[in-house]
């Protein structure tokens, strides 16, 4: 089917319902791991691999109809829209992070010292002593001592690789337009590589701040927000590098044309996505 | 999009066979029913554990279950209705009516289709396996606040999984909705031309998709805190328990919305039908429904008024959600005035709609007594919040869910419901539920605190009273079941028209198709299509 204009209905699959079933599987050994059954780590290994399973050949099918000419321009325009707004619910995914991280900054942190206190003084009589400063593993000194992340080693490297990596991309999406696909490649490999050395440096980063710093999950709110903000946007990191690294494979395979890639699209928006989830890490994490 | 459609070997010609078609169905027809199957075998599981809550409070003192159990039902009974009864089966009829109703072959996203409603069954499963776990199901309620819900034994981190996985599926269904009204539309059905039914779906998509992922977020923390040391609700270690509460009612308050709004779109296509006349002010019902969602997100802590907010917190939330109240005053207004000199009939359908105006202003009034913040902290976690959102929800949501069910299963079968037992299923229901949920006003004035399984003798009688309520109405509803099941199988014997209801078609486009609706429907767009708009340009 090529004529553009048609609608387009696509063939039954068993992927969504084999897909569901691995999530299934990882998540209730997840459960279970955290119950204290060792078992647990088995199922997630075990719905992990059918999970991949399932998005390769998820995938390959999609790619296999994509390059048979099956979609319209109609089908393209959904699928867009489809990873519009996916991007747009990992969006709020991270404001819920963020928010958090400015509530404790500006509240709940705060208010444990005391501040708007009234005649009951009750955060003196609770946690006498405690001061709102940032960072702070709270009146408890939850974790211990631990030093503060600073924002001019690793994580500012890490910066200039990520947005670099965003120049790249956008560099490979000008090649597949002009039809330069020596220039698409390269420029797919070096966003790929600049996205896992970014991921290799943040590895180094948390084995300092677990061996040398005394940060950790575990460290008051500062290192539970530290570690879960920087630690999904990490995670987010690598499913992007993921997710060019088949762009890449399917550009090295000859796919894609100027008017059909809704893939590279598709994978180079989550990619500016992470890149600006990543500036403002780095300014409310790191820098203020 | 527009004209041809190419009859072509890669297309979907047919259901597979045997079973394995409702596994792998790609078809919205298929997977639309698949939900409202599914929603409605949920509903009566959650009606049982209602029945079981309405069982031990029918008398002060401890009779049936113990304490633990009795709050795990309370917990269990709410999630599985919020989260397997009321949203899919709206998103079972957003499914059915969506591309029929915009003129299109299909939703946009077949595939992730099918996986969103998978994905909802094996989040229930997941739920529902935590009943047989050490700690028995999570009892901290629906809302699942920590500290007190950190208690839950093995339980707890199934639950918050089981949240991820409906999670996941209502973002991928809101995603398809969106998909779909913005690009599978007839070229003739512009977005003013939309049926209300579909323009609330489209804001309720857009809610779920901004909401859905904050709840992960919310429950995420709490596993992270339970079982990786972090203090995000933690006074020692700097958090917030009531840093919880904000996101929580964050993503609850909108949440609410995505049982009301397509609520609202129901009653929108069946007033008019009935009344023989078009809806009054569509175009205001349209601004109307996206001023309440867009209310929705800037009044949450109207349910944490006793939290100890600053009192400029208290007082900005009071008057945001006082605000709520004119959009949704508009909308009863232009129903009402709907009806106003129609030309009425009084089939099953209308009879729950009129049911519905009537009730849920009750809910609506209610709901902003409980906005006034100094009024609320006598009202706060007694049985009136538990009157207030019953009413929004039982003679609201599920009487509308119910009323589309009549509406629409003679197009979707071919055949007619049994029309004397569709009477009897409403009048039972609609004094029932009454009588159920009125008491529990004077219940929560009185000051009867909610979620506990024993109660001071002074609130003795109406508990009864509203125990006996539940015992009609939970039975009565089997009464649908009988019904729906008859008319698949072929009703009361009478062929129905393409129209099925007289001058349907002035109203909505899915009743130009013949009844039954073929297995593809508009494999070639429409070419014109009701236009609802009064006001034209
Ligand atoms: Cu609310």
């Amino acid at each position: 089917m090529s004529t553009n204009d048609a609608y387009y209905i696509p063939n039954k699959a068993v992927w969504p319902v084999v897909g569901t079933g691995g999530l299934v599987i990882l998540f209730a050994g997840f459960a279970n791991y955290l119950n204290g059954n060792a078992i647990g780590g088995w199922f997630m290994l075990l719905g992990l691999a059918v999970f991949i399973v399932m998005l390769a050949a998820w995938f390959t099918m999609q790619a296999n109809e994509s390059e048979a000419g099956q979609y319209n321009h109609g089908v393209g325009i959904s699928y867009r829209m489809g990873m519009m707004w996916f991007i747009y619910s990992e969006i709020m995914f991270f404001a819920v992070f963020f928010g958090t991280l400015w509530y404790t900054r500006n509240l709940s942190v705060p208010w444990l010292a005391g501040v708007g206190d009234g005649p009951g003084r009750s955060s003196a009589m609770l946690w006498e002593g405690f001061k709102d400063v940032w960072p702070t593993n709270g009146p408890g000194n939850v974790g211990g001592e631990f030093e503060e992340m600073g924002a001019f080693g690793l994580p500012f490297l890490n910066t200039l690789l990520l947005l670099s990596s965003g120049v790249t991309c956008t560099w490979a999406h000008h090649g597949l337009l002009a039809k330069n696909r020596d220039q698409l490649i390269k420029g797919l490999i070096a966003t790929v590589t600049l996205g896992f050395l970014f991921v290799g440096f943040q590895a180094i980063e948390y084995y300092e701040a677990y061996h040398e710093m005394g940060l950790t999950l575990g460290s008051g709110v500062y290192g539970s927000t530290f570690f879960m903000l920087t630690g999904f946007h990490g995670f987010h990191v690598c499913v992007g590098a993921i997710m060019l690294s088949v762009v890449l494979f399917r550009s090295w395979k000859g796919h894609f044309t100027p008017e059909n890639h809704f893939a590279f699209e598709g994978a180079a928006w989550y990619w500016h996505f992470v890149d600006v989830v990543w500036l403002g890490l780095f300014i409310f994490v790191y820098i203020l | 999009m527009s004209a041809v459609t190419a009859e072509h070997d890669h297309h979907d010609h047919g259901p597979a066979k045997g079973l394995l078609r409702w596994v792998v169905t790609t078809n919205h027809k298929d997977i639309g029913t698949l939900y409202l199957v599914f929603s409605l075998a949920m509903f009566f599981v959650g009606g049982t554990m209602a029945l079981i809550i309405r069982s031990e409070l029918f008398e002060p003192g401890m009779q049936f279950v113990n304490p633990q159990f009795f709050n795990s039902m309370t917990t269990m009974h709410a999630l599985v209705m919020v989260f397997g009864a009321v949203m899919p089966a709206f998103v079972g009829l957003a499914n059915w009516m969506i591309p029929m109703m915009i003129g299109a072959p299909d939703m946009a996203l077949p595939r992730m289709n099918n996986m969103s409603f998978w994905m909802l069954v094996a989040g229930i499963l997941l739920l529902a396996s935590t009943f047989f776990m050490e700690g028995g199901a999570p009892a901290a309620g629906w809302t699942m606040y920590p500290p007190l819900v950190l208690q839950t034994g093995n339980a707890l981190p199934f639950a918050i999984f089981s949240v991820h996985l409906l999670g996941i599926s209502s973002i991928m269904g809101a995603i398809n909705i969106i998909a779909t009204i913005f690009n599978m539309r007839a070229p003739a059905m512009s977005l003013m031309k939309m049926p209300l039914f579909v323009w609330t779906w489209l804001i309720t998509a857009f809610l779920l998709v901004a909401i859905m992922p904050v709840f992960a977020g919310a429950v995420t923390m709490l596993l992270t805190d339970r079982f990786f040391d972090t203090s995000f609700f933690d006074a020692a270690g700097g958090g917030d328990p009531v840093l919880y509460q904000h996101i929580f009612w964050f993503f609850g308050h909108p949440e609410v919305y995505v049982m009301i709004l397509p609520t609202f779109g129901v009653a929108s296509q069946i007033i008019p039908v009935f009344a023989r006349k078009p809806l009054f002010g569509y175009s205001s019902m349209v601004f109307a429904t996206a001023a309440i969602a867009f209310l929705s997100f800037i009044v949450w802590a109207h349910h944490m008024f006793t939290v100890g907010m600053p009192m400029a917190g208290e007082l900005y939330f009071m008057y945001a959600t006082m605000l709520i109240a004119i959009p949704t005053g508009v909308k009863i207004f232009n129903w009402t005035a709907t009806m106003w000199k129609g030309a009425m009939t009084f089939e099953a359908p209308m009879l729950f709609s009129i049911a519905f105006v009537v009730l849920f202003t009750m809910g609506g009034f209610t709901g902003l007594m409980m906005a006034l913040a100094p009024l609320d902290f006598q009202y706060h976690d007694t049985y009136f919040i538990v009157a207030h959102f019953h009413y929004t929800l039982v003679p609201a949501s599920v009487f509308m869910i119910m009323a589309a069910g009549y509406f629409w299963l003679p197009k979707w079968t071919g055949n007619m419901y049994d029309e004397k037992l569709a009477k009897l299923h409403f009048w039972l229901s609609a004094i029932s539920v009454n009588i159920l949920f009125f008491p529990q006003h004077f219940l929560g004035l009185a000051g009867m605190p909610r979620r506990i399984p024993d109660y001071a003798v002074q609130f003795a009688d109406w508990n009864m009273i509203s125990s006996i309520g539940a015992f009609i109405y939970g039975p009565s509803q089997l009464i649908f079941v009988y019904i729906v099941y008859k008319t698949i199988k072929g009703g009361t014997g009478e062929k129905v028209t393409d129209e099925v209801w007289e001058g349907a078609k002035e109203h909505s486009l899915e009743w130009t198709l013949p009844s039954p609706a073929p297995y593809h429907t508009f494999s070639t767009p429409p070419k014109e299509v009701p236009t609802l708009s009064t006001s034209r340009s």
